[in-house]
């Protein structure tokens, strides 16, 4: 199953990459392959936009618009003027 | 072997109140013997517990107390796995581990589940380093490894807090259930433990918590015919019937059907897939109504929008969707759904 084509914000720049390889194991949908000595992105469309590879990647070589993929969470925050909220489990929470 | 009073407190912020048999905090030696060990088999009451949080019943309450807790007998040499305090997730991953001897680290998440709390930053690089410092883990395994479920990634950093706390971090499988072939096979994990799916069955453990939301807008929807009906004098069982069926298939379509069939139905927008699927019943009752022009019309606008909107709102309940695909689904159309179904709703009123 694929999400809206060409839509995720994922970019890797090639002058910082080392070929750590990473990105490969804490990406959930193998949006990435090993090029020769560099990591590079083989499916776009299958990015979620997590941001594991983001922020797991020691020579900041990743970027992405890490977020939820989540309407309720967006809608809710388009109607409070804030970020998109992640809602789930909050309403019984007793005192956070 | 017994389960300790794995259900924390119902208060989560204050450390406080958390017992202090999980959570070694200060210095001095840690007692190894006075971490609780816990079961691999789950008891009735844990299957149970399962079951109604899948149904969303008291599902953010249902969690463990955060610290260190042991499997069998480990000793200073053996792995330290990391999980949630959501006792679901910590359920999960304590049945996989029979006959094993290992160390288990539950982060203070909130009672939220290993990937969720992730992307939230709960289970995240702050929270594993302050829980490696109050649990004394250092004094209790002689290693610097952790092994920590690949879905807690979006949250922690690994090299973060390898630089913090000096202990490594390595990204273990997605499901527990592969936990013990990756330590069998010198902690590698293969490509299909590193990839998320979403299954059938995968869509009907989410589809009730779905459904349970959905009805609340039926409820709603059913109080308020009734009340309209009966301040028209036109109260009775079968205008009740005939005035909510409508509304509950298209609340079934979009937060069951779509999402079971979810692979199977055309376009990849989740409220075009909703959307179509709406469109049929709508075209279905219509015709099982025998309805005129206006309820035709009615039913057309208001039933596959309602269908399309509960069928975008599954998105958070996916393993795939983005943001910025989300995003897009909105901006493109949120305005003409809400349009449509306000026509809809002036058309249904008006045929009566």
């Amino acid at each position: 199953m694929k999400y809206l084509a060409n839509v995720a914000s994922l970019r890797i720049n090639n002058e910082k990459c080392t070929g750590c390889g990473i990105c490969l194991d804490v990406c959930p949908h193998e949006v990435f392959f090993m090029n020769g000595r560099q990591a590079a992105i083989q499916d776009l469309d299958a990015c979620m936009e997590c941001g594991a590879c983001r922020i797991n990647c020691p020579l900041h070589a990743i970027d992405v618009q890490a977020g939820v993929g989540c309407a309720n969470a967006i809608l809710r925050g388009m109607i409070r003027g804030t970020s998109p909220q992640c809602g789930c489990g909050s309403k019984d929470e007793t005192c956070c | 072997m017994e389960d300790p009073k794995t259900i924390s407190p119902k208060c989560c912020c204050g450390k406080a109140q958390e017992p202090a048999i999980a959570d070694h905090a200060g210095s001095g030696k840690v007692d190894r013997g006075t971490i609780p060990v816990v079961s691999t088999t789950l008891s009735l009451a844990d299957r149970l517990g399962a079951w109604k949080v899948r149904w969303g019943i008291k599902r953010g309450r249902y969690r463990v107390t955060p610290g260190l807790y042991a499997i069998g007998h480990p000793g200073d040499k053996d792995v330290v796995l990391v999980s949630s305090n959501y006792k679901l997730s910590f359920d999960e991953l304590r049945k996989e581990l029979d006959g094993l001897n290992v160390w288990i680290l539950v982060l203070d998440t909130k009672g939220i589940n290993v990937w969720c709390a992730a992307g939230k930053g709960t289970f995240g690089t702050d929270e594993l380093v302050r829980r490696i410092a109050v649990t004394g883990l250092p004094e209790v395994v002689s290693h610097r490894a952790l092994i920590l479920p690949q879905l807690s990634a979006p949250g922690v950093s690994g090299f973060e807090v390898k630089k913090r706390s000096g202990f490594a971090v390595i990204f273990g499988p997605i499901r527990a259930r592969d936990i013990k072939s990756f330590l069998d096979h010198g902690m590698k994990a293969d490509a299909r433990m590193r990839r998320v799916t979403f299954s059938f069955r995968d869509r009907l453990k989410v589809v009730p918590v779905e459904f349970v939301g959905a009805m609340k807008y039926f409820i709603i929807y059913a109080a308020i015919l009734a009340i309209w009906l009966f301040a028209r004098g036109g109260l009775t069982v079968r205008s009740l019937r005939d005035g909510s069926l409508p509304f509950l298939g298209a609340v079934l379509i979009g937060s069951v059907i779509t999402p079971v069939l979810l692979p199977w139905i055309p376009f990849r927008s989740f409220t075009l897939k909703g959307w179509v699927m709406g469109f049929l019943w709508a075209i279905g009752l219509s015709a099982f109504q025998k309805a005129g022009i206006p309820l035709l019309a009615g039913n057309l606008l208001l039933l596959p929008a309602i269908a399309a909107y509960l069928a975008l709102n599954f998105t958070g309940s996916t393993t795939f969707t983005s943001q910025n695909g989300v995003n897009k689904e909105i901006r493109i159309f949120a305005r003409p759904m809400a349009i449509t179904a306000l026509i809809g709703i002036a058309l249904l009123i008006l045929g009566r």
